[in-house]
């Protein structure tokens, strides 16, 4: 049985058709990542997976159960930190999770263990009578986090939970996420830091409601048989625009100070002769990021949706 | 104690301790009432004492000057000669300099000895028109004084007795105590409870707590009742300043009273309750708080304003005017010593009203996030 099914879930918000029919699975204890823009859908299909939206149109089944009709169950079962932080900012760590521990009548024999262990791996055990409010990015996520855990969830649900938080507090949230999953916990995340694709055993690349790719980070990478340049050039805005004048460019992406390009075929010399005359400083081939991939995709949709 | 009421009570106690945390509100909503008590209390005076008067007195006869010892005698009246012509007053209405003239013209001392009845002229500045009621009335007893003393043996066939029962002196106390908890109450109760759902939702908290297993009816309850404790508090407050600092009379029965009040709190509660459902932020909820207990708790239930010389459109609005039947309720307890088969009119509408609002913002209250 998959942890997470679902089927043709459609979600529109009046003309806004947010996602548009999806269809995909999560293997039990799998650390599955959405990854996508902001105003993907992913907050929507988020949702929808915790039943806090109903879809439209479609099914979606958590352990088997049904969001339409097994709503007390499933909220059981599952954790969920939404995008925001929202936790009480002027009620302490403990408090907070005291509350959230009653709300899911964590009895008292286990609620001594499971705090102690949630304040281990997050090491919010110092600040246990520090407000929620005067807490780091990075503890409040934790703090999120420990709340979403104290029951004991089956399936942990997170939206963007690394969003706006510094990269150490970021890698170290990561390597929480991957110790939970040690534990037999199946987690979807979404985020849209593409660099942190790869840090889950399979994704999904979500854009404009729709999935664009679904599969484990290295074999969609495997998968990319264009060839891919990192350029460097005086003038990057000039040279965007040259690229942008060839054919067969599948799409071209800038990347702080230098460009990437993918061709459709291996591009020769003369090309690159020409790309030098126009300020081209240096070229070399490089291997796709899931960045790349998105793009590849994203520009390949936009150039069929022209067209029809 | 079941799974249902312990979630209840946790969620009363993460309320109680946001109250905790927060001290600077929860001493602004005890220390507004006080504050709203003592200003109707001190300021809201329907009494005038001092009146200026200015005289013009062109009949200078001896009975023209009994009368305006008359006046004078008074504790209402301050008497002022004034030598000039009639149209020069409005110089002295204009400088604030008199409130109120009073003219006997020259043929006054021979017409009173004649004639049955002998006119004087009366001006009042109605720019305060509340004040110029009060100093026509006054004129009118300090006329009938005169009368009484110099005026002939002229006997009516029937004479009115006027009997005010249940507030004889018509101290203002009596009216503002009871309109003062009735206004608190809803204003408070609708305003507290509709920021504490509003601030969930706004502060995205309201998505966390949906995707347990709580049940919207114990957020609710559980969210509403520190408010009730908070409020049944300053209806105690509020009672007991009225009581010993304006010597309010207390008649009837503490126990009806707070039965009855528990049913108007959870009324504005309910009240407090639908707002939530409609607005998305604090801000908002606040603001439509306001508007749905201030202006018509003051002006549409009879607290201020009697209900009866409105004109009809008005009135029928009164009508869903939950303070209107509330403070029936108070004035009947309170004044009158009004026993539970007296109230049930007033205490029924009031129940029928916070049941509908109850269940149709029950119903809005969605488990589900909207949109």
């Amino acid at each position: 049985m998959y942890a997470i099914k679902v089927r043709q879930f459609r979600k529109r918000y009046g003309d806004l058709e947010a996602v548009r029919g999806i269809q995909f699975e999560v293997e039990p204890g799998e650390l599955f990542g959405i990854i996508g823009p902001d105003g993907a859908g992913k907050t929507t299909l988020l949702r929808a997976l915790c039943t806090l939206l109903l879809p439209d149109d479609g099914e979606i089944l958590i352990n088997g159960l049904n969001t339409r009709h097994h709503v007390a169950d499933i909220r059981q079962i599952i954790g969920y930190m939404p995008q925001r932080f929202s936790l009480y900012q002027d009620l302490t760590v403990e408090q907070n999770l005291n509350f959230f521990a009653d709300l899911f009548q964590v009895p008292e024999d286990e609620r001594r263990a499971r705090l102690e262990q949630l304040y281990r791996f997050s090491r919010l055990g110092p600040f246990k009578k520090r407000a929620a409010g005067a807490l780091s990015g990075g503890m409040k996520q934790k703090l999120a986090l420990s709340c979403a855990l104290i029951h004991t969830p089956d399936i942990l649900i997170l939206d963007e939970p690394t969003f706006g938080v510094d990269p150490v507090s970021r890698q170290e949230f990561w390597d929480i996420l991957r110790d939970i999953q040690r534990q037999g916990t199946t987690i979807v995340v979404s985020t849209a830091y593409m660099e942190e694709a790869d840090l889950c055993d399979r994704v999904m690349l979500f854009h404009q409601g729709r999935i664009l790719a679904l599969d484990q980070p290295s074999a969609l990478k495997a998968q990319y048989r264009f060839p891919l340049y990192r350029i460097e050039a005086d003038h990057l805005p000039e040279m965007q625009t040259y690229f942008a004048g060839l054919s067969g460019v599948r799409f071209i992406q800038r990347f702080g100070d230098s460009l990437h390009v993918s061709f459709t075929r291996e591009p020769g010399d003369d090309l690159w002769q020409t790309a030098r005359d126009q300020g081209l400083q240096r070229f070399e081939r490089i291997a796709p990021s899931i960045e790349d991939i998105f793009m590849d995709l994203t520009t390949r949709e936009e150039h069929e949706s022209v067209e029809h | 104690m079941n799974a249902s009421l312990k979630r209840v009570v946790a969620i009363a106690r993460k309320e109680f301790l946001h109250i905790i945390h927060d001290p600077r509100s929860l001493v602004v909503i005890f220390v507004l009432p006080i504050f709203q008590l003592t200003m109707f209390g001190y300021a809201l005076n329907m009494e005038i004492k001092n009146v200026d008067l200015a005289v013009l007195d062109y009949s200078r006869s001896p009975i023209s000057w009994q009368l305006v010892q008359t006046f004078e005698g008074s504790p209402f009246f301050h008497v002022q000669y004034f030598d000039g012509q009639p149209d020069e007053l409005e110089r002295l209405f204009l400088q604030r300099k008199a409130r109120a003239a009073l003219i006997i013209h020259p043929d006054f001392g021979r017409d009173f000895h004649r004639q049955p009845a002998t006119p004087v002229q009366l001006i009042i500045d109605a720019v305060d028109p509340n004040a110029a009621t009060l100093i026509r009335n006054y004129s009118l007893q300090v006329i009938a004084e005169f009368n009484r003393r110099f005026g002939g043996e002229i006997r009516l066939p029937f004479d009115v007795e006027k009997a005010i029962w249940f507030n004889p002196d018509l101290k203002s106390a009596y009216f503002f105590v009871p309109g003062l908890l009735a206004l608190i109450l809803i204003m408070l109760c609708t305003l507290l409870t509709s920021v504490t759902i509003t601030r969930e939702k706004e502060m995205g908290t309201m998505e966390q707590i949906l995707v347990s297993p709580v049940k919207p009816r114990e957020i609710i309850i559980g969210k509403v009742i520190p408010y009730i404790v908070i409020s049944m508090t300053i209806g105690v407050l509020i009672l007991s300043i009225g009581i010993v600092l304006f010597g309010v009379p207390f008649r009837g029965s503490y126990v009806l009273l707070a039965l009855f009040s528990s049913i108007y709190i959870i009324t504005a509660l309910s009240m407090g309750l639908m707002i939530s459902t409609i607005a998305r932020t604090q801000q908002v909820a606040m603001m439509m708080a306001q508007i749905a207990t201030l202006l018509p708790t003051i002006i549409l239930s009879g607290f201020i304003f009697p209900l009866s010389s409105m004109p009809r459109p008005l009135q029928w609005v009164s009508n869903i005017i939950p303070a209107k039947y509330y403070l029936k309720i108070v004035r009947g307890i309170m004044l009158k010593g009004n026993t539970f088969s007296q109230l049930i009119e007033p205490a029924g509408v009031l129940l029928v009203m916070t049941l509908l609002l109850f269940l149709i913002a029950r119903r809005r209250f969605s488990m589900h996030l909207e949109g």
